[in-house]
């Protein structure tokens, strides 16, 4: 008998039937009297029933002779024993479920029915229990923390550095209840393992680039897969990659690359400034000339003395200027001098 | 039933108690998650709430039950999908990559009497279950390359680690819900370094190939750009290649000596013979 009922015993907490079962018979009402019977307005008489008792119990001690007057008080006790079971009766089967939370019923430990949002009925508690599961809440869990270098393999046999979280809520109480025996520590094995199987197989480009949308996409449809067929009653709401980084170790290799995408555009980028630049200058350049060689035909030689003239004209009286008359003789050439005076121009200046 | 108890003396409640937890000893409930067998003097007797694939909740065995106080002990069994992890181990592939990976299987006792009588307990299955695991796991990956890891095939790989591991899970009463591998890492130390190396070295190509790309492309805009105006200027100034000779020669003399209105040109001394063609007229119309 004690080796039978010691395995649900040692097995785990109150949740194991047949222990929780009459522990819980047993606890309720012995263990509250004082303070459930007060707060049921059965309180009034019960100070003076506990003096009473005393009182009896000394008697009953001292002289024993005590017994007579024990009638009244014991049908009281009984009264009151009777009114916190029936205390005990209406709060364990009167169950008000929140609206975000369903509340499954069992029966003997066997799965009754589900209870909607709203106040249920049930049977009293050792027959049966519910037991309230939070259906709405979208509960989340982290992966691949930011500060730990957790890689993955990509397809192309790199490496990356991911991190990303899972929403999920619970679909079908009974399934998440009885189904898995650590449901949450299941999803997200299942996470890793869907996160893993997808992003071995895109490259790594894909997974840090404009993919990422959809491998989520596809971790959250495996992941919902695989729970299903463990009949979990879980719905995974989606996945978010938070980052998506190259290692550390070639962090500075893959900052190289950027930075030598902004330098090849910054040349592409100089060398169109150049074209344009050039482009323009030769079509105005070649409408100037258009122009001139325009009114050139019609009076070339004059137009050209005319042009002559006038460029010799802005040129030498812009510059010093040394006429030498005398033909035959080879004229002495003070060049320094001319150096001088130009470098005593320029402080002047 | 419990007031009558407490109304009597202590001895009695006591006695009463024990009655009560006899009693309902007599009649365990077993609940949703559980299995249970029932063993009468060592010898199994009854199954309660076996699972059976496809029935719903609430339509099996569980609920309340009866047994013969002290001649028949109740032995408790998940009836849940449950999990069991592979150590993480070094597999080689074909190609002799080393890897670690990590495994988890899900199983569920799908017959309690056959793991109770084989395995004894849900620990100890579960410590057979898990070298078991690492070995079909590391016995199939061996079997492959390390690249087809890295493929849709993985599936495959794992199914019929399943399978296998199936078989030999079946003599425990036990059904392989599910193989995953869980993660596929490079070995710290030499195979890790060489990943990154190569990494490394593959961004570095990427890096110069980009640069060169880049420079590449840049040159060819501008020559581009030198052919335009080469074309430009030859339809314009091909139509009278004498003029166009004097009229750049114009530009290029105020250019020179000048300077171009934002630069002064570097200062110049001219010595002119009176022979020159400007100064034709100084000497007078003698010639």
């Amino acid at each position: 008998m004690f080796t039978a009922s010691k395995g649900p015993w040692g097995s785990g907490g109150g949740s194991e039937p047949p222990a929780g079962g009459d522990g819980g018979q047993g606890n309720g009402p012995w263990g509250e009297p004082p303070r459930a019977g007060k707060r049921a307005g059965i309180g009034g008489p019960s100070v003076p029933a506990l003096d009473e008792l005393l009182r009896r119990s000394r008697a009953r001690f001292g002289g024993g002779g005590g017994g007579l007057p024990g009638q009244p008080n014991r049908s009281l006790i009984v009264w009151i024993v009777v009114g916190l079971i029936a205390v005990w009766l209406v709060f364990t089967s009167t169950h008000s479920i929140a609206p975000s939370e369903r509340g499954v019923v069992t029966q003997f430990g066997r799965y009754s029915r589900t209870l909607g949002p709203g106040v249920s009925f049930t049977l009293p508690s050792p027959i049966e229990r519910v037991k309230k599961v939070n259906v709405e809440k979208i509960q989340t869990f982290d992966l691949g923390s930011s500060t730990s270098d957790d890689l993955m393999l990509t397809g192309d046999q790199n490496l990356i550095d991911l991190a990303y979280t899972v929403r999920w809520n619970i679909r079908s109480p009974e399934l998440y209840l009885f189904q898995m025996a650590q449901p949450d520590e299941t999803i997200r094995e299942v996470a890793e393992s869907a996160m893993r199987a997808v992003i071995s197989q895109v490259s790594l480009n894909d997974a840090m680039g404009d993919r990422r949308a959809e491998i989520e996409a596809q971790v959250a449809q495996n992941m919902q897969r695989i729970l299903d067929s463990y009949h979990s009653g879980i719905q995974v709401q989606g996945i978010a990659i938070k980052q998506a980084d190259p290692p550390d170790a070639v962090n500075d290799a893959f900052k190289k690359v950027t930075a030598a995408q902004q330098q090849a555009q910054s040349a592409i980028n100089y060398a169109n400034a150049y074209a344009l630049q050039l482009r323009q200058k030769s079509q105005g350049d070649a409408i100037a000339f258009d122009k001139v060689y325009e009114q050139y035909k019609l009076a070339p030689e004059v137009t050209r003395r005319r042009m002559y003239y006038e460029t010799m004209e802005q040129v030498l009286s812009k510059v010093d200027k040394t006429i030498v008359e005398a033909p035959g003789v080879t004229p002495y050439l003070p060049l320094p001098e001319v150096k001088k005076q130009q470098q005593q121009q320029d402080r002047q200046q | 039933m419990t007031d009558f108890i407490r109304a009597r003396p202590i001895l009695s409640a006591i006695v009463g108690l024990f009655v009560l937890i006899v009693l309902l000893g007599s009649f365990p409930i077993v609940p949703e998650t559980k299995q249970a067998v029932i063993v009468r003097f060592g010898k199994p007797v009854r199954i309660l709430n076996q699972y059976k694939a496809g029935r719903p909740i609430g339509t099996a065995g569980a609920g309340i039950s009866w047994r013969i106080p002290f001649a028949d002990q109740i032995v408790w069994i998940d009836k849940r999908v449950q999990d069991v992890d592979m150590q993480r181990q070094q597999v080689l592939s074909t190609d002799q990559r080393r890897l670690q990976v990590d495994a988890f299987a899900r199983y569920r006792i799908v017959d309690p009497l056959l793991m109770y009588v084989r395995a004894g307990s849900e620990d100890q299955l579960r410590e057979q279950l898990r070298p078991i695991l690492g070995s079909e796991v590391r016995n199939e990956l061996g079997r492959i390359e390390f690249a087809a890891l890295l493929t849709p095939e993985r599936q495959g790989i794992m199914d019929s680690v399943k399978s296998s591991l199936n078989r030999i899970a079946g003599q425990y009463g036990v059904q392989i819900i599910d193989v995953r591998i869980k993660r596929t890492d490079l070995p710290d130390g030499t195979p890790l370094d060489a990943a990154f190396d190569r990494m490394r070295t593959a961004r570095e190509q990427e890096a110069r190939s980009i640069l060169a790309e880049g420079g590449k492309q840049a040159q060819i805009i501008r020559a581009q750009a030198d052919a335009d105006a080469a074309r430009t200027y030859a339809a314009s100034f091909g139509k009278d290649p004498d003029f166009y000779d004097f009229y750049r020669a114009m530009q290029s003399y105020q250019l020179t000596f000048i300077g171009d209105g934002q630069e002064k040109a570097a200062p110049t001394t001219i010595i002119l013979s009176p022979q020159n063609d400007y100064l034709k007229e100084f000497t007078g119309r003698s010639k």
